[in-house]
């Protein structure tokens, strides 16, 4: 147990993901302060957008709420959703983060009640579901969201309904002319934990994702298998909302490739393999067919693709498809490529093909450190150094337990740079 | 079916681009992009040929019709994962058999390369385009040119027409000819040292 005075010391964890969130609890529960800043809303990150974990098939909301619970019961965390971090000055030990709090345009006083959400007309793209349904423009995510408070965005919060909807409210909780805040803070180390987005699979153009009404994401798939999801679990195709009975996954769609992402991502062969599960489970006359290059189940996985290998219903292709056309009368992706087995060239049509796109580190993008000395490796993940330290899928892909394992050891470093920044 | 295990080494060594071949991943790409593979031109596959010469098979791989059927789309180029430069590498293993004397003489892409087009356009220095038809249409006897040449009349016309084609078969030479004639000269020198012949 780190004595008073270092216990005195603070680590910011930046991003709220399962990440985030282990890093903040492993830190608290040894006497540390934490200040955990989140983008988006709510916590949770992508796992939330699960709909069941490799490789136990398990909801993630169960190791979502256990982390939730532990943050509830820790009065050393201190938690910021609609924050980002604009510039970390200084050094290990003594760094000074200068974070901006965006306009929630929604108090405290919420109970989640839902009133305002019923009495909103004006209806926006579901971002939580990839825009493939709409939800009301003042809103909560999904039942998992936490803080369990509404929101809503800038450009609504300055419509007159925005105002309306102030009246609606039984608690007084709306308030459309919230500001923003700038906030310095004085920490001793940054665990840099901002996750991953799917890649843009509008780049893979010989897919034709985005052209192709029935070419999909994993992703996409995976808000589509969930019972809250968009077809409340449904697996259909999008152009005509037939249920979807032969499925094609594509491996490695933008991933391993020198004109997209170079490296491996290494959950997409078992994030497709579980999504055979869905498909296999949901209608047991459905095919699945997956191409692949090789399938790759890292680490003690292997057992769960030989579980969906006795699944005759699974048909496997060594090869990566050269392009997707469409057949116009059907609306079906046909995939062609060359078999690397039988070297035999094929076009088979499908209801849907689903993409496995790989990970792309949000601090490549849209998340960088805003450190001066901040250093990256040559794909955009975070190397850590001084007092800053990555965890998660902002250190390299990650599977949820990888990530868990990554950033407990995240938490212990940055415990230590804390208690040498003591002295 | 002998299998020669220095034949990899000797066309990364010795084929243009050959060195490449080392980088595949055999994912199948290049098969699947290929606009000849689904007319049925060739038996393998850039990514089957590759892995012929990873494996030593020298005589199928260097007897194979495969890669003169290659039509430089670039295709495969774009859409190799792994940044291979195939177009070229197939390039390089048509043109090392070719000097290994193992491509067969009457392929027409080999024949047409090596013979109607490069001595058309030694000859003057350019390419001499009526010459040049006339010769790929009589290549297999004087019925078959006859033949080959009524079907083609409404295009050449058309090119006619449009300028796209000069009339006469002799043009006379390039200026410069005898510049051109030397650069040729060294270029074989240098070609023969490279490959052992000097």
């Amino acid at each position: 147990m780190a004595d008073g005075q270092a216990a005195g010391q603070t680590i910011l964890v930046v991003g709220g993901g399962i990440s985030g969130l282990t890093t903040a609890v492993e830190a608290a529960e040894v006497g540390y302060n934490v200040l955990l800043v989140e983008k988006s809303p709510h916590f949770g990150g992508r796992v939330a957008q699960h709909t069941k974990y490799f490789p136990k098939l398990c909801s993630p909301t169960c190791g979502l709420e256990i982390n939730y619970q532990r943050i509830k019961n820790n009065p050393r965390i201190r938690l910021m959703t609609l924050a980002e971090v604009e510039e970390i000055t200084g050094s290990a030990g003594a760094y000074t983060a200068r974070i901006r709090q965006n306009p929630r345009f929604v108090n405290q006083k919420c109970t989640a009640c839902g009133d305002c959400a019923k009495a909103c007309q004006t209806e926006v793209d579901n971002p939580y579901n990839f825009g493939m349904n709409k939800i009301k423009a003042i809103r909560h995510d999904h039942f998992m969201a936490y803080p369990s408070h509404y929101y809503m965005d800038a450009d609504f919060a300055a419509s007159a309904e925005a105002k309306k909807l102030v009246e609606v409210c039984p608690v007084g909780a709306i308030e459309p002319d919230m500001k923003a805040t700038v906030t310095e803070e004085k920490v001793s180390s940054v665990v840099w934990a901002t996750g991953w987005k799917p890649y843009d699979a509008e780049k893979v153009l010989p897919y034709g994702f985005g052209r192709i009404a029935n070419v999909t994401t994993n992703m996409r798939f995976e808000r589509m298998a969930d019972k809250f999801g968009p077809t409340g679990g449904k697996l259909v195709r999008p152009s005509d909302g037939q249920e979807a009975k032969n499925i094609a996954f594509i491996q490695c769609a933008g991933s391993r490739d020198h004109n997209y992402l170079p490296f491996c991502s290494r959950i997409c062969c078992l994030a497709s393999m579980k999504q055979a599960t869905y498909v296999r489970e949901k209608n047991p006359d459905a095919k699945v067919t997956i191409y692949y290059i090789d399938l790759r189940a890292m680490d003690r996985y292997e057992g769960f693709q030989k579980m969906v290998e006795a699944d005759s219903g699974v048909q496997w292709i060594k090869s990566k498809p050269a392009r997707i056309d469409e057949d116009p009368k059907t609306g079906n992706p046909v995939v062609v490529g060359e078999n690397t087995l039988t070297g035999v060239r094929y076009e088979e049509p499908y209801d849907l093909v689903v993409l496995a796109t790989g990970m792309e580190p949000n601090s490549a993008t849209s998340a960088k450190v805003p450190m001066a000395d901040a250093r990256y490796d040559e794909y955009g993940f975070v190397v850590s150094g001084g007092g800053l330290f990555s965890s998660g899928c902002s250190s390299q892909p990650n599977d949820v337990s990888g990530s868990v394992q990554s950033s407990t050891a995240s938490a212990l470093r940055a415990i230590q740079t804390a208690v040498n920044a003591k002295g | 079916m002998t299998y020669d295990l220095t034949f990899a080494k000797e066309v990364y060594e010795n084929s243009e681009e050959g060195h490449w071949i080392k980088m595949c991943m055999q994912c199948g790409v290049c098969a699947g992009s290929c606009p000849m593979g689904f007319l049925g031109a060739w038996t393998h596959s850039p990514r089957q040929l590759f892995q012929m010469v990873r494996a030593g098979l020298r005589d199928e791989v260097l007897s194979s019709t495969d890669m003169w059927m290659c039509t430089s789309c670039y295709n495969c180029i774009v859409r190799c994962p792994r940044n291979l430069p195939i177009t070229h590498i197939i390039h390089g293993l048509a043109r090392y058999a070719s000097v290994q004397g193992k491509a067969d003489p009457k392929q027409s892409t080999h024949h047409f390369a090596k013979d109607i087009f490069w001595e058309n356009i030694v000859a003057t220095g350019r390419v001499g385009e009526a010459a040049l038809t006339m010769k790929l249409y009589f290549k297999d006897g004087i019925g078959e040119g006859i033949k080959q040449g009524l079907e083609m009349k409404d295009s050449a016309l058309g090119m006619l027409k449009a300028k796209r084609l000069k009339p006469l078969p002799f043009r006379g030479k390039i200026k410069g000819y005898p510049g051109f004639k030397a650069m040729l000269k060294k270029a074989f020198e240098l070609e023969n040292q490279k490959e052992g012949k000097a």
